[in-house]
C-alpha cells in the first residue's frame, strides 16, 4: 500500500537552516547536512532543502551546501531556490539532487517546467506554490512569489492546474496563511487543489502535532505534508510522528 | 567493477553514489566492448522511455545481451526494468531488450471505481516475495521501498515481488542473472541498500 509521505524541510540561508514564522521573524536551527542526516535516519520519507533567499537575493543555490547534504543520503533529495534555467537545474542534480523545486521561476517564464521535465524527466519537478487566501476563501486563493512577497494575480487552483500540464510530477502547496504559525495545515485549500489535479500534492504550512498530519491527510487530501519547525526544535520527530500516525489509521513507512 | 551504462537518462550520480557507499568498484561507460565483458552491469534511469533509443544507436542492446548470454550479471532501475521487457506504450516505436514477454503500460486513471493519482510516487511496500530471489535476501516482507513512475510492468512467473498500486504489478523481476527493480533502491533507505548489497556480492 502506498503510504502518506512525511517531508521535512530545511529552509537554508547563507548555508545555515533557518526557520520562519508567516515568512518573516527567522532564527537559526542548524547545520543542513547534520540535519539532513537525522531527519532520514529518524525516518523522514524525503528532505527538502530551499534556499529561501536565492531569488530575493538573485544568487545561485547553493551548490556546496547540496553536495554535501546529499553524500550519503539514501532517500529522496529535492532542492529549491534560484533554479531559473535547465542548466540550474543541472547543476542541483550533478549535486546530488533528485528533484528540484521551481516557484518564482515558473510563474516568471512555465515554459521551464517542460524544459526540466524533457531533461530529467517529471518526476524530477516539483513546482512549489506559495497560496494566501483572500476574503473569499479557498476559491480567491492567489499565487504569491518571491518568498512570498509578491503577489501574482494568479488564482492557486488555475496555476496547479496549468503547472500539470506543462509536466510538474508533484505539487508543493504552502499555506502563508497557516506557515510557521503550527496550528494545522490548511486542509481546505489542500483539498480543492488535491481535487484539481492528478499528479500529488504535498501539503506545507502550520504542522504543529500529528493530529494535524492525519487531518490534512483525510480531509485534505494530501499525498504528503511537509514540515520544518516541528522536527528542527525537537518538538517531536518522525519517528515519534509516524508512530503515532499509525495509532490513528495512517498508512505510513515506520522506520528500520 | 560493475558496468553502470550512462544513456543521458536523468542522474546516475545517486545509483553510483550507492553502488560506491557499499564499496563496489563502478565504470561509468557507453562502451559496447566494456559491457561485453563486464561481470556486472547496471542500467539505471528515470524518464522516459524514449531516451533507451540511444542504447540500440550505440550498440549497447545487443552488447548487454551478449554478455546476459554468457552469464554477467544484469540489474535494471527503474525505466531499465521496464527496457527488460518488449517495450512501453510510453514510446510504442523504441523496442525493448525483449528478455522479458509483456509491454509496460501507463496507471489507469481510474482503479475500482476511484481516481487514481499517476505518478505513482512515494514508499510502497515489496509484496509476494519470491523465497529464492537472490535480490530480495534479507528484505522483509512488506519492506517500504520508493517508487517514483507513470509506467509499469506486468506481472510474469519471473515477478520476484510485485507492489499494489493500481492493482498489483512487478515490483522486482529476477530470472537468473537477469534482474530488475521498479523503485529506486538508492533512495530506498535501509531496504534498498540491502537489495544493492545482495547485487554487489553475488
Amino acid at each position: 500500500m502506498l503510504t502518506k509521505r512525511i517531508i521535512a524541510c530545511l529552509d537554508v540561508r547563507g548555508g545555515r537552516v533557518v526557520k520562519g514564522i508567516q515568512f518573516v521573524d527567522i532564527i537559526d536551527a542548524g547545520d543542513p547536512a547534520e540535519l539532513a542526516h537525522r531527519h532520514a535516519a529518524a525516518g523522514a520519507d524525503e528532505i527538502v532543502l530551499l534556499d529561501i533567499t536565492a531569488t530575493h537575493e538573485g544568487r545561485g543555490t547553493l551548490i556546496d551546501t547540496v553536495k554535501r547534504t546529499a553524500a550519503a543520503l539514501f532517500v529522496p533529495f529535492t532542492v529549491g531556490g534560484g533554479i531559473r534555467s535547465a542548466e540550474d537545474a543541472a547543476a542541483v542534480f550533478d549535486a546530488g539532487a533528485d528533484k528540484v523545486s521551481i516557484n518564482s521561476s515558473a510563474i516568471a517564464r512555465p515554459e521551464l517546467i517542460g524544459e526540466i521535465g524533457g531533461s530529467f524527466g517529471a518526476q524530477a519537478v516539483i513546482v512549489a506554490i506559495d497560496a494566501r487566501r483572500g476574503t473569499l476563501g479557498v476559491e480567491d486563493a492567489e499565487v504569491y512569489v518571491s518568498g512570498g512577497r509578491k503577489p501574482t494575480g494568479l488564482r492557486v487552483v488555475d496555476w496547479a492546474r496549468e503547472a500539470e500540464q506543462r509536466g510538474a510530477g508533484e505539487i508543493l502547496l504552502t499555506s502563508m496563511n497557516t506557515d510557521g504559525m503550527r496550528n494545522g495545515f490548511d486542509c481546505e485549500l489542500t483539498a480543492r487543489v488535491s481535487e484539481a489535479v492528478q499528479i500529488p500534492v504535498i501539503a506545507s504550512g502550520g504542522a504543529g502535532s500529528a493530529a494535524h498530519f492525519a487531518e490534512v491527510f483525510a480531509r485534505g487530501k494530501a499525498d504528503a505534508a511537509l514540515a520544518a519547525s516541528i522536527f528542527h526544535f525537537g518538538v517531536t520527530d518522525s519517528r515519534e510522528l509516524k508512530a503515532e500516525l499509525q495509532r490513528a489509521g495512517v498508512s505510513v513507512r515506520l522506520p528500520c | 567493477m560493475i558496468a553502470v551504462i550512462d544513456y543521458k537518462a536523468g542522474n546516475l550520480t545517486s545509483v553510483v553514489k550507492a553502488l560506491n557507499y557499499l564499496g563496489a568498484e563502478t565504470t561509468i561507460t557507453q562502451d559496447p566492448d566494456l559491457i561485453r565483458t563486464a561481470s556486472k552491469i547496471v542500467l539505471p534511469g528515470v524518464g522516459h522511455f524514449r531516451s533507451t533509443d540511444l542504447l540500440n544507436k550505440l550498440g549497447i542492446t545487443e552488447a548487454v545481451r551478449g554478455a546476459i548470454t554468457k552469464g554477467s550479471l544484469f540489474l535494471g532501475v527503474c525505466v531499465g526494468l521496464q527496457w527488460l521487457f518488449e517495450g512501453s506504450t510510453e514510446a510504442p516505436e523504441t523496442p525493448g531488450l525483449g528478455h522479458f514477454k509483456g509491454l509496460c503500460e501507463r496507471f489507469p486513471a481510474h482503479y475500482e471505481g476511484a481516481e487514481l493519482k499517476s505518478p505513482h510516487v512515494g514508499w510502497n511496500s515489496l509484496d509476494s516475495i519470491r523465497p529464492d530471489s537472490r535480490l530480495l535476501r534479507g528484505v522483509p516482507p512488506g519492506g517500504f521501498v520508493y517508487y517514483t513512475h507513470s509506467w509499469r510492468a506486468p506481472i510474469l512467473s519471473a515477478t520476484a515481488s510485485v507492489t499494489k498500486y493500481g492493482g498489483p504489478f512487478t515490483g522486482v523481476v529476477e530470472q537468473d542473472n537477469v534482474m530488475g527493480v521498479q523503485f529506486h533502491p538508492e533512495k530506498s533507505s535501509a531496504t534498498g541498500l540491502q537489495v544493492l548489497k545482495n547485487f554487489v556480492e553475488l
